[in-house]
């Protein structure tokens, strides 16, 4: 056993900076990172015992105690659960014999809640050893439970068809289904992959591509949507040695799932755009940072990259163009959504906590080992290849003046057609409500941009999709007339940040979860009015966090307080300005437990 | 080369070489900027968010953001003096603070910050949490219970050979300081000294000592925090 | 015009912060003039007879009696003020609030050094003894607190300042030294 981890960490050259991979491979050999190991890790790559507890401690997927031969993570996102998570999860529990948080006692079957996995179009959905399982019911549980008893192999357990596309290919084979509705530019079968590399690129200076990017307008689609011709010219521009591209795959915010999409059907084109973007920039290396939950997509990603190796779209001189070296590796995160910020991200493929780090310096200055560094989203950097194939000019055809282009939206929710439209900008939202089968009158709110973004009510459905409007990074979730949005949307999506805060910031790592007690307090009908303004002023105070996460951790209360004011004051008391909900029976149960006596309450 | 750039903080004129981090940049100019978690002359790493102001209207952490020319500072304007004072209650509340009987009283950064501002009460709830006392190292003891995960000791103390004594682990509400147990035996005397004063707060305390300095004679006794750099006029 | 009415009372206190109202010296003189004593330790008047102006509250709460006592100070008097650390925010007493209640009681009556006497390992538990809480609340957690005074004791200058501010109706004087936190 001890060699094996030995082989692992040469396997990575005792690089301190592939921690993560290490500690990935390590865990996932053995279901769980023990104490020794770490110290065996910390000893071969030289640094201290706490520096590898300190990366392995803050990744949700790692853990040091043992998971369980088989670890079901089941998704605990808000979108599941309106889809029916508490009977399958319930189902897990009765037929394992333990509760969530717990292993079996013969360490078969461990059962975990984890956070959005990206299928939200496909909920309730699990991974058990990385494999994921979707549209699960009581039933499907009950079987599975059965052959993981039966000492069935994962990968015979699926007794329904594989998914559509990519999906079925020998190296996924996965139940996964793409759900694609709407196809555009980036989603059309019409490509010929590495076309831009041949034919563009060899005519084209790195200036002329920046120029041509500027000319399209597009701005990035990761959700902040800085101008991408912009931040490839600023990377150009820095010094430094060596330049990376990184590609942006953690897609943590959850209710988007369209780059899983993009990786499993159009993961050429993705990388061809990480090739233009480093000839742009002036390049050697790029990394796509892959969330964990899509590890099932590895082998076949790597197998695409070797085939790009194979024919010359990565290696050296690429596209016969002298001097122009780049390859591109994976790397794969390991559970934390505030990786999917940009220097956080960094942080993580260099074997670090993924804390966010401080801006300025910005990543195109100081990014991947303090060298400038290009953080693009997927989408984007296929967007890319489009405009340079077709001219800037042409893409600006596509959306409105400030928001060019098209757009892949993620919709789930109380909806017919859940799935990936790509739509031009500049829909509103009762098109999009149209367009996936949402009858407007059944349609209570709709969250837009995941739990960053904010949720809106039906007097607000007028509003556009873009940039000056409303602006997303393609999550829309469709919340129906019969949920209760204080419980089922906002309370969840304020446990996802409380669950995801890096804790770096004082007030990220506090407020948040202050916010979540008082929203229960209100919950429990123990709220007052100044509840509410509490809420209201608080949530202010999170915008001087360091990170997006910690600025937007407050929206879910703050934007529905803003738009379903109604509902928090249907359960406050009306009749009363002050509550502590200080409970008497309750405070002294304990103690008169501890003592004998029965409590005299009154 | 040096080279002067003229920025605002509050409408009042001030001067500093460019690249300055604000708050140093004010403190020449005589302007106190509260901070918690910088330590002049070490990298920032802006974790506490105490030294907030705007810059040309937005919250920019002074501590990390370096002076350009013709910057326009908000400092000491009642919205952000508040999200301050907030910063101070919530960190009151997160942990088990019991200045009444902390070594650290009088001459605690927190705790000053706490006078600063005029704290009178928490707007937050008390948090209560169950939190160790780490007295496994030979020289100091850790106290998580106030330890305001300020990283002022991960980022200044480190061994001979420039290794990690303490790191964070965990995250979020969870997040706590992990001593190495192994650098733990090579800790000497000058960096556990080293260590109990780069704290803000006594959550690092070396052993059999304490309540060294008799009431009235502390660091914050008589004077508030900052009023140092306030004196300094141009 | 009559004097304004003050009450006081030390819950989970010591009575330092009581000592401390006392230790304005001579001043006590142009308080009494100042204001009346109702309900206090300090004169011994045990129930509330009158609506009082001000409720000066030590100590924060332990126990149900704690509680009871609290909640009859604010439905008597028009403005309370938190005396102190304790009733702040539960003070040393508060020290115990990460430890099971059990593991407190254990170690109070059964296991603690001090219990050698408690042969037959009793446990109180009579009916008129109050409630211990599973922690100990600071005042404003329980009932609406107006005032707050913070220190252990808070210094009898503060404690003067904010009587004549509540009295007069001026604005309360705060100089650096008088807010303290020990
Ligand atoms: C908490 C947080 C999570 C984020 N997650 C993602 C993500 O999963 N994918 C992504 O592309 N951008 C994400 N971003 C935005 C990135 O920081 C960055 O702006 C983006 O990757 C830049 O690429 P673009 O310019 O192509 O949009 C996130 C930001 C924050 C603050
Ligand atoms: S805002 Fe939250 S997630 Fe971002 S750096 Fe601060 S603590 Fe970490
Ligand atoms: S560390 Fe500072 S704030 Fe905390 S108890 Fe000690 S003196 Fe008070
Ligand atoms: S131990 Fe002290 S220096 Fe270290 S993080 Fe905690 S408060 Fe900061
Ligand atoms: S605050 Fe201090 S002086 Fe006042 S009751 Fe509590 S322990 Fe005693
Ligand atoms: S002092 Fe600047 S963030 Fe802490
Ligand atoms: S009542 Fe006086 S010490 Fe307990």
């Amino acid at each position: 056993m001890a060699t094996s981890v030995q082989n692992i960490i040469e396997k990575y050259n005792k690089d301190k900076t592939r921690l993560m991979d290490i500690l990935i491979d390590v865990q996932s050999e053995r279901g769980y990172i023990p104490k020794a190991t770490i110290t065996q890790i910390a000893n071969a790559l030289d640094i201290s015992h706490v520096d590898v507890e300190q990366t392995m401690s803050f990744y949700h997927f790692f853990s040091d105690k043992p998971t369980g031969k088989f670890a079901v993570y089941l998704n605990d996102s808000a979108v599941a659960n309106m889809m029916g998570r508490q009977k399958v999860k319930e189902t897990f529990e009765n037929e394992t014999g333990i509760k969530f948080g717990e292993v079996t006692p013969d360490g078969l079957i461990g059962l975990f809640d984890t956070a959005c996995i990206g299928m939200n179009d496909q909920e309730p959905a699990a991974l058990i050893n990385g494999q994921v399982f979707t549209n699960l019911t009581p039933f499907r549980v009950k079987e599975i439970v059965r052959d993981i008893k039966a000492g069935r192999p994962l990968d015979d357990m699926f007794t329904a068809a594989y998914g559509d596309g990519e999906n079925r290919n020998e190296l996924i084979k996965s139940v996964v289904v793409n759900n694609i509705r709407k196809k555009g530019p980036i989603l059309s079968e019409d490509y010929t992959p590495g076309i831009v590399i041949w034919k563009k690129l060899p005519q084209m200076s790195p200036e002329q591509v920046i120029e041509e990017i500027k000319k399209s307008n597009i701005r990035g689609r990761g959700g902040a949507g800085f101008p991408t011709g912009l931040k490839w010219e600023f990377c150009r521009k820095a010094k430094g040695e060596k330049k990376y591209i990184f590609c942006n795959a953690d897609e943590g915010e959850p209710g988007t799932f369209k780059d899983r999409v993009i990786l499993t059907e159009r993961p050429k084109l993705l990388f061809e755009g990480m090739v233009i973007a480093g000839y742009a920039v002036g390049a050697q290396e790029g990394i796509v940072y892959v969330r964990h939950e899509y590890k099932y997509l590895q082998k076949y990603l790597e197998n695409l990259l070797q085939g790009a190796r194979d024919r010359n779209l990565l290696g050296k001189d690429i596209g016969g163009i002298k001097g122009f070296d780049f390859d591109i590796r994976i790397q794969f995160g390991a559970g934390a959504y505030v990786c999917g910020e940009e220097s956080a991200l960094i942080e993580s493929a260099e074997g670090k906590r993924g804390e966010p780090r401080d801006r300025p310096p910005f990543p195109v200055e100081k990014g991947y080992l303090d060298m400038p560094t290009v953080v693009n989203n997927v989408e984007t950097l296929c967007a890319a290849v489009k405009v340079l194939l077709n001219g800037g000019e042409w893409y600006r055809n596509f959306g409105t003046k400030d928001s060019t282009g098209t757009k892949l939206l993620s919709v789930s929710g109380d909806c017919k057609y859940p799935g990936v439209y790509e739509v031009e900008w500049g829909f509103t939202v009762n098109d999009i409500l149209e367009m996936v089968g949402a009858d407007e009158k059944q349609v209570q709110a709709v969250q837009v941009g995941g739990p960053s973004g904010s949720i809106i009510s039906s007097a607000e459905f007028k509003r556009t999709v873009c940039f000056a409007d409303l602006a997303t990074g393609g999550s829309l979730i469709i919340i129906g007339q019969q949920r209760d949005i204080l419980t089922d949307i906002v309370l969840n999506f304020t446990e996802f940040f409380i669950e995801e805060s890096c804790g770096s910031c004082s007030t990220c790592r506090n407020i948040t979860y202050l916010m979540k007690n008082k929203l229960e307090k209100i919950l429990d009908a123990r709220g007052v009015k100044k509840d509410i303004d509490d809420l209201v002023a608080w949530g202010k105070i999170l915008k001087v966090s360091r990170c997006g996460l910690g600025q937007t951790a407050g929206n879910p209360i703050l934007t529905s307080i803003k738009n379903f004011r109604h509902l928090y004051e249907e359960k406050i008391q009306k009749d009363k300005d002050f509550d502590s909900a200080f409970d008497m029976a309750s405070a002294v149960k304990e103690s008169c437990i501890a003592a004998g006596r029965i409590p005299t309450l009154n | 080369m040096s080279t002067l750039v003229k920025f605002k903080i509050d409408g009042v004129e001030c001067m500093a070489e460019t690249g300055t981090y604000i708050v140093e940049a004010a403190r020449e100019n005589g302007i106190y900027i509260p901070t918690l978690c910088n330590i002049r002359g070490v990298k920032p790493r802006g974790s506490c968010r105490i030294c907030t102001v705007l810059v040309n209207g937005r919250p920019m952490t002074s501590c990390t953001t370096p002076i350009t020319d013709g910057m326009e500072i908000e400092n000491n304007i009642p919205e952000i003096n508040d999200i301050r004072k907030a910063i101070v209650e919530v960190l009151f509340v997160e942990g088990n603070h019991f200045c009444p009987s902390c070594e650290k009283s009088g001459n605690c950064e927190l705790q000053a910050l706490g006078y600063r501002f005029k704290m009178m009460v928490p707007r937050f709830p008390y948090n209560f949490p169950v939190r160790e006392i780490d007295a496994s190292n030979p020289k100091i003891i850790k106290d998580h219970n106030r330890c305001i995960l300020c990283k002022r000791c991960i980022r200044t103390i480190k061994t001979d050979e420039g290794k990690t004594v303490f790191a964070f682990k965990k995250r979020g509400l969870h997040l706590e300081i992990n001593v190495d147990p192994e650098m733990g035996d090579k800790f000497t005397d000058d960096m556990a000294v080293n260590a109990a004063e780069i704290c803000p707060v006594g959550a690092i305390l070396l052993r059999e000592k304490g309540y060294q300095i008799p009431i009235g004679k502390r660091k914050y006794d008589h004077v508030a925090i900052g009023s140092d750099v306030e004196k300094i006029k141009i | 015009m009559s004097k304004p009415i003050v009450a006081t009372t030390s819950l989970a206190g010591c009575f330092g912060c009581h000592m401390s109202v006392l230790d304005i010296d001579e001043r006590i003189l142009d308080l009494i003039e100042l204001v009346e004593f109702h309900k206090s330790p300090i004169d011994d008047i045990k129930k509330f007879t009158k609506m009082c102006d001000i409720g000066l509250i030590e100590g924060g709460c332990c126990n149900s009696e704690n509680i009871h006592v609290l909640k009859d100070f604010r439905k008597n008097c028009k403005i309370l003020v938190s005396v102190g650390e304790c009733a702040i925010m539960g003070g040393l007493p508060a020290l115990r609030n990460g430890i099971p209640i059990q593991e407190c009681l254990d170690e109070a009556y059964l296991n603690g050094p001090s219990v050698g006497r408690n042969k037959k390992h009793i446990m109180p538990n009579d009916d008129e003894l109050p409630m211990i809480l599973d922690r100990v609340y600071p005042c404003h957690e329980i009932v609406k607190i107006d005032y707050y005074l913070p220190g252990c004791p808070p210094s009898a200058e503060l404690i003067w300042n904010a009587l004549v501010a509540l009295v007069t109706g001026d604005e309360l004087k705060l100089p650096y030294e008088v807010v303290k936190f020990d």
